[in-house]
């Protein structure tokens, strides 16, 4: 019987082979990837059960991590509020993360790859593992002028600086408080996702740049000025027609001036007044001259149908494609199917003001170890040129005179030299119009570049104009960064 | 050239158990040590009292050992004693995560299941004496698999009839009834052997039984069926066949008994698939446990996905004891207590577990080997491939190598039927290795050949001069 004992202790051994292939498999070989399914609790606790850094905004947590216990050991928690809530994100057990939350993930948490020696010197030292902390760019001073200058109003205001494409400000209205989506009461948790999906004003939408994207209307005219000028076949001075509507070819339509008035005297005009008046048969008219693939191009150099990530997902910027003329036309005075985001429009002025130069906007400044080291500073980087340095002057000239003696006088800060331009967008329903302003100052060495919208006219309603309700939320951004 | 051939007298062995026993009582009173300092911040209340109680029970059994089976496996009880020990330890980590109280009943549980492998070291002074009990073993082996089918006995938990009620505490039959039929099967076999190895026809290359010799099986291949569709007990059902087939072969040698074994289990996992519901059901959480349906669906694979999640989340080296979140799957500490140390003790602590059970099922077939009587090469053979089949379906159900099925894995889940029948099955391997491993010959003269048979003799060294 010894034979068959020996082949017994064989197939035993198999047998054992097979338990320690299975369990090589689950907890080393493929542990990732069983790890990975569905409703791994596991996961959820382990992402709370460690210190997660804190997102921080000139030296002060906008959100920081306390120990509080329970299955869940660190609790999130927001001081930046409302204030930053489009910014930092949330941090939910039950619905993720969102943002920087989102975007910055892996540092927040302490994952990141490049945190690999400070977790092992967490281990070696028998520290607890902690995250790493995320400086964004913003200006405390003016994000806190953005939001109230919009105030009740429904919109979004994005602040650039122009020579590193920095956010300063970045604001999106109605907002939501983090921290009742970041609590450990699930049931609060739940309702509060409800009510805030609800709301018909969207407040978990970060209308700055991931919103519905929004017609541009005039503001659009600094890009259709932007590829006149950089033709070769304008200047600030090209006569152009300017009648109360422009005749568009092969359809019955016209297009009107906002005022149903001629541009200038025998419905004649020049590039730098039509931009001043923002006349739109002038624009109108140079959109059919130029075309809408010269458009287009122009658009792209200066970031449209650019998914960028600043971290955060920024919804492309579009023009559509093969526009005909009278579609050309009014995508000229930023109609038709032209959409933006607050941050392209931003991105937009930034460009002019720093001579022509394009630099990529971002959010995140720093990030830091648990030991508050330095693992990455972002460094500004260029983007693009999309005009050249003398289109830039002659625009920025022409956008002062806006500020100065056109439609963007509300933007007028005293003893500083401002250029802008207003918008006021036909949504193409029955509701009012949207607001829109973008500018940058002081003219001559640009600090700061603005994008203001507000929806639907906001508090004037259908009495709304971009210089009158979107340029004094501008100026106050401007003012509160120039303060400093 | 001259060759000499001693058969070498072994020592007892018994200083090295003491060694092991020591180590293997370290381990675990370190391991408690360790729960209690990451879970509360200081040392458990109770860690002298686990301590000494582990180390009282092993030197109790040690010296009885000594007494009655000097010449007894000396590692058997150190790997049984550690496993034990680990299970306590996660029985107790478990406690402490949900507030109850089970690595106390655990103990005591140990406690009296050492005292009860330390009587039958006593009672039963040689194994021998068990085979001409070979049909009373059948009736108790039989009595007691049924005895939670009468009513107002057996009580049904989780689907499974293989409960009885004690009044103060309760009881699988199962767990005992399972040595009682090892018994029989071995009783029964040793005697039947020259006619089941009997060569009938012969079909393609396989040498067939006779058929009117294929009686046995058949009936060992009813009763399982039995016990699964009256008890609904997937494991112990297959247990048995597979102990009987196993023992079948080992005692006629004929590979044909495993090739129509394997058929009948075949025919039998058929018939229990499109008869029953709950094996269907064990089947698809099996085939894929990722399911989202399955998952939510009662009965379904949350159990078995949160077992993995742990183990997933435990890799190489584990969370460390007190550190994971094993409480997270259901049945931790009994079903799936191979997931919850898997997660704290990473795949090398598993692996360290399993090679334990490995070496452990060794040992006991290297007894049978050794052993010279033909009832004690099955006795012992049986004894350890049921903890080999037990350790493989129970790991493997939750590993995901076959379907789950309701087994226990030895010495480590809590439950004490498990427990007592675990150590009976250790002081009967004790017992067989005394007889096997025991010196019987005079130390033969330098030069002279042994008088026993080559075929007979136990380890042997070939000296060269």
């Amino acid at each position: 019987m010894n034979t068959p004992l020996r082949r017994l202790a064989v197939v035993v051994t198999l047998l054992f082979a097979s338990l320690l292939l299975s369990t090589s498999w689950i907890q080393y070989v493929g542990a990732s990837s069983v790890a990975a399914g569905q409703g791994n609790v596991r996961e959820v606790y382990r992402e709370f059960g460690r210190e997660r850094g804190p997102i921080v905004v000139a030296d002060d947590a906008v959100a920081t991590s306390t120990e509080v216990g329970g299955d869940y050991q660190y609790l999130r928690e927001y001081p930046g509020g409302e204030l930053y809530a489009h910014s930092t994100g949330f941090f939910s057990i039950v619905y993720g993360t969102t943002a920087t939350e989102d975007a910055e993930n892996e540092v927040l948490a302490g994952t990141a790859d490049s945190l690999f020696y400070s977790r092992i010197g967490q281990v070696l030292t028998g520290q607890d593992p902690a995250g790493g902390s995320v400086a964004l760019t913003l200006d405390p001073a003016a994000q806190q002028a953005a939001w109230d200058a919009l105030g009740d109003q429904r919109g979004a205001v994005v602040a650039i600086e122009p020579s590193t494409g920095r956010v300063l400000a970045m604001v999106s209205k109605p907002s939501y408080d983090p921290d009742r989506l970041a609590s450990h009461d699930l049931t609060a948790v739940r309702e509060a996702w409800e009510q805030l999906n609800a709301d018909p004003d969207e407040p978990l939408v970060n209308r700055a740049i991931a919103g519905p994207t929004y017609p541009p209307g005039s503001v659009f005219k600094i890009v259709t000025a932007a590829a006149a000028l950089e033709s070769g076949d304008y200047t600030a001075d090209s006569v152009l027609p300017g009648p109360a509507a422009l005749d568009l070819p092969q359809t019955t339509a016209v297009l009107p001036n906002y005022d149903d008035r001629p541009c200038g005297p025998d419905d004649l005009t020049t590039l730098a007044e039509a931009l001043r008046i923002s006349c739109n048969s002038a624009f109108g008219q140079l959109g059919i001259d130029l075309g809408g693939d010269a458009l287009r191009a122009q658009a792209e150099q200066f970031g449209y149908e650019d998914g960028l990530s600043i971290p955060l997902t920024v919804t492309p910027s579009r023009v559509p494609e093969g526009l005909n003329a009278p579609q050309s036309a009014q995508a000229a005075v930023g109609q038709f199917d032209v959409r933006v985001t607050p941050l392209q429009v931003a991105m937009t002025s930034a460009a002019v003001a720093n001579d022509g130069v394009l630099m990529r906007p971002h959010l995140v400044r720093t990030l830091r170890g648990p030991d508050l080291q330095v693992i990455e500073q972002v460094e500004p980087e260029v983007m693009g040129d999309p005009i050249s340095a003398a289109t830039a002057e002659v625009l920025t000239t022409m956008m002062v005179d806006v500020v100065d003696n056109g439609t963007g006088t509300s933007a007028q800060i005293s003893g500083v030299q401002v250029a802008g331009k207003t918008g006021t967008a036909q949504t193409g329903n029955d509701e009012a119009p949207h607001a829109w302003f973008t500018s940058f100052a002081p003219a001559d060495d640009p600090q700061v570049a603005v994008a203001v919208v507000v929806e639907n006219g906001g508090s004037a309603g259908s009495e709304t104009s971009g210089g009158r309700v979107a340029a004094p939320i501008a100026r106050a951004v401007m003012e509160a960064v120039l303060a400093e | 050239m001259t060759t000499v051939v001693t058969a070498l007298a072994p020592g007892t062995r018994r200083g090295f158990e003491l060694l092991l026993i020591g180590v293997s009582v370290g381990i675990s009173t370190a391991a408690y040590a360790l729960v209690g300092l990451t879970v509360e911040g200081v040392l458990p209340v109770r860690l002298l009292a686990v301590g000494a109680g582990l180390l009282g029970l092993g030197l109790a059994l040690h010296v009885v050992v000594r007494v009655v089976a000097p010449y007894a496996d000396p590692v058997l009880i150190p790997i049984a004693l550690l496993i034990n020990g680990l299970g306590l330890v996660m029985i107790h980590r478990l406690d402490l995560a949900e507030d109850t109280s089970l690595a106390v009943r655990q103990l005591g549980a140990t406690a009296i299941s050492v005292v009860a492998a330390a009587v039958v070291l006593v009672v039963l002074r040689d194994h021998r004496r068990l085979r001409a009990r070979t049909y009373t073993a059948m009736v108790v082996g039989l009595g007691l698999l049924l005895l939670p089918l009468v009513p107002g006995i057996g009580s049904t938990v989780n689907g499974a009839t293989i409960w009885i009620d004690l009044g103060i505490t309760t009881f699988q039959p199962a767990e005992l009834g399972k040595i009682a039929i090892i018994v029989f099967f071995a009783g029964y076999l040793v005697v039947a052997r020259d006619t089941l190895s009997l060569v009938g026809p012969k079909v393609l290359w396989l040498r067939l039984p006779r058929p009117r010799d294929l009686g046995p099986i058949l009936v060992a291949w009813l009763a399982s069926v039995g016990i699964l569709v009256f008890e609904r007990d997937l494991g112990t059902s297959l247990l048995f066949f597979g102990i009987f087939v196993a023992m079948l072969y080992v005692a006629t040698e004929r590979v044909s008994w495993i090739v129509i074994g394997l058929t009948l289990f075949a025919g039998g996992c058929v018939l229990a698939w499109r008869l029953f519901g709950h094996v269907q059901n064990r089947v698809a959480v099996w085939l894929d446990p990722f399911d989202p349906r399955l998952i939510e669906a009662t009965g379904g694979s949350y159990q078995v996905v949160q077992g993995l999640y742990g183990m997933a989340d435990g890799g190489l080296l584990g969370t460390g004891l007190g550190q994971g979140r094993p409480q997270i799957v259901p049945f931790a500490e009994s079903d799936f207590i191979v997931a919850a140390l898997g997660e704290e003790l990473g795949l090398a602590g598993l692996f360290a577990i399993l090679v334990l059970y490995g070496i452990l099922v060794q040992r006991g077939i290297r007894t049978a080997i050794g052993v010279r009587d033909g009832f004690g090469k099955l006795l012992a053979c049986g004894l350890a491939f049921s903890i080999a089949l037990q350790v493989f379906v129970v790991a493997g159900g939750v590993t995901r190598v076959i379907p789950l099925t309701g087994l226990t894995m030895p010495f480590l889940a809590y439950g004490g039927s498990s427990l007592l029948g675990s150590w009976i099955i250790i002081a009967l391997l004790l017992r067989i290795s005394d007889l096997a491993r025991r010196p019987d010959l005079p130390e033969p003269p330098r030069g002279q050949a042994p008088t026993s048979p080559a075929d007979d003799a136990r380890t042997q060294v070939v000296r060269l001069p």
